[in-house]
């Protein structure tokens, strides 16, 4: 099964680095020329940076904002806490279609641009799902007498929340970050409804996929991107799962 | 000086913002766009008025409602067998792998960190006319003429969809096997019960929330699906969500696609609500 999942993507890996630029058997020639025309394509490249910037700020705000959400709800007995956990998880039953439309929409009746904020803000939106369920497992597993402690001791409470739980929460707020940022940088459905003129990455790749002559650039560019959010990956996955 | 409750403000609201601004409100324009009459792309400064046209033009419209309808099933057929197929993957992580438990979950999710465009265009390239499976089967002799129908229609959408979930499919019901407890297991050994008995009638069951949920997780994206039937799904394969999309694009009638997703929010959430009956959904809360 897990045989299954990988041979597609071992295949297209070959793929980029053989001279066919259609995917026939028997593949012939290595080549690093889609590689190398790859990382001299100045569109592909400012893409690709769009893509990052917008991660990285959709992966900032949905972690801290879902960083709000955990500490309220975990923290605190107050009206509209289910509401709140609810509105954070929300996102996640909406199809993508429905909500880049709606942001279109939202955009356009504001008379604001199409653009990378655009598309950053709706990142957020899915990414504090993930965001909030991380967060909240591990403020869960946090134990409460450490907050009264530090209050005891004559600490304000913002003083302990930044003192005493950031600091342990650390390697599940990275974790948490890594998480957004991928789920942004890889997203692609909403994106395009709000790509104005710069795009993302996908949004770039989607468009340019059916000139059937630029699909062994595009796949090694893609292939590299790869490397990268599976990295990253990784890291959010040990993060996420180390234990005091 | 700023006390606890004082505190949770500047914790709670800004989330409560930003969802209400960049989600609420979006998703309630929606709605009171689709009841606008324009056929076109809308000025925004013209006055609101309220219509169903846009309603009863989508309800007169056959081929709308039979994309929905077949949108649906695809996406039907495509969470169930992600979630059927993932099982075992999830079984084996949770029962079999043992200490090497976290090696197979590492190895789950790097295909689900690999781009979602790049595992489509594997099986558009795969899939093709000129593409490997019909190259490889030319070349050991299998067939001599390509197989048109592998790609550009619903079963390569169906098909490439499936793969691209199976990883994320296996996450939530790999939970609630590990969640398991070991000694219900040993108890029903211990009154006679077989390994096929105690899988259906122990594991399974207890299972049932996790599979639920991966369900429904690999479901509302898809039913939703634009990007991979314009890629692998040529007009056979065209589903709901590109008419949406249509709507934003060549044909521009913004109010109409509004109504048309409108149509697609209400029957999701609709049927989350069934699928909240069936899991406890305060569980997976706490």
């Amino acid at each position: 099964m897990l045989l299954f999942l990988y041979f597609p993507i071992a295949l297209l890996f070959l793929f980029s680095f053989s001279t066919n630029t259609v995917l026939t058997f028997p593949l012939r020639g290595f080549t690093l020329d889609w590689y190398r025309e790859g990382f001299g394509d100045s569109a592909l490249l400012e893409a690709a940076r769009n893509s990052v910037v917008v991660g990285i700020g959709a992966a900032s705000v949905a972690t801290a904002l879902g960083l709000g959400v955990s500490i309220a709800v975990s923290r605190f007995r107050f009206r509209g806490r289910l509401g709140l956990i609810a509105l954070a998880g929300l996102p996640l039953i909406v199809p993508f279609v429905v909500l880049g439309v709606s942001l279109f929409l939202l955009f356009n009746l504001a008379d604001l641009p199409r653009s990378l904020f655009a598309i950053a803000a709706g990142h957020t939106v899915i990414a504090l799902p993930f965001a909030t369920l991380i967060l909240l497992a591990r403020m869960g597993g946090l134990d409460p007498a450490l907050e009264d402690a530090a209050m005891d001791l004559g600490a304000t409470y913002p003083i302990t929340l930044r003192r005493v739980v950031l600091p342990v929460m650390v390697p599940t707020i990275i974790s948490a970050w890594l998480t957004c940022f991928i789920v942004s940088f890889d997203e692609v459905a909403i994106a395009l409804f709000l790509a104005g003129g710069d795009p993302t990455f996908p949004v770039f790749l989607y468009g340019q996929l059916r000139f059937a002559q630029r699909l062994p650039v595009l796949i090694a560019m893609a292939v590299t991107l790869t490397v990268l959010t599976v990295t990253l990956t990784l890291i959010a996955f040990r993060l996420g799962r180390r234990k005091e | 000086m700023l006390g606890r409750r004082g505190a949770l403000r500047f914790l709670a609201l800004p989330p409560y913002v930003w969802l209400a601004v960049f989600f609420l409100v979006p998703l309630l324009l929606i709605v009171a766009i689709s009841f606008r009459p324009e056929t076109g792309p809308i000025d925004f400064d013209d006055p609101w008025t309220f219509t169903i046209a846009q309603y009863e033009r989508i309800l007169e419209t056959p081929a709308y409602l039979r994309r929905l309808g077949m949108s649906v099933a695809m996406a039907l057929v495509i969470a169930t067998a992600a979630t059927v197929l993932a099982y075992p993957i999830a079984y084996f992580l949770a029962f079999r792998a043992r200490e090497r438990a976290v090696v197979f979950l590492i190895l789950l999710l790097i295909p689900f960190a690999v781009s979602y465009l790049l595992r489509v265009m594997a099986w558009r390239l795969m899939l093709g006319g000129e593409g490997a499976i019909n190259s490889l089967l030319d070349w050991l002799g299998v067939i001599s003429a390509p197989i048109d129908l592998l790609i550009y229609s619903p079963v390569a959408v169906v098909v490439t969809l499936i793969y691209v979930w199976i990883p994320f499919a296996a996450l939530p019901v790999y939970a609630a096997l590990q969640r398991i407890e070991r000694g219900h297991l040993e108890a029903a050994a211990d009154l006679g019960a077989g390994p096929w008995t105690r899988f259906w009638q122990v594991t399974v069951p207890l299972s049932l929330p996790g599979a639920v949920a991966a369900f429904f997780m690999v479901f509302i994206p898809t039913v939703g699906e634009y990007v991979t039937p314009s890629l692998v799904g040529g007009t056979e394969g065209y589903m709901y969500g590109n008419i949406i999309q249509d709507f934003f694009s060549q044909a521009a009638s913004w109010a109409t696609g509004a109504a048309l997703a409108v149509i697609m929010l209400v029957l999701t959430l609709a049927l989350v609500a069934v699928a909240l009956r069936l899991i406890d959904v305060r569980r997976l809360a706490s």
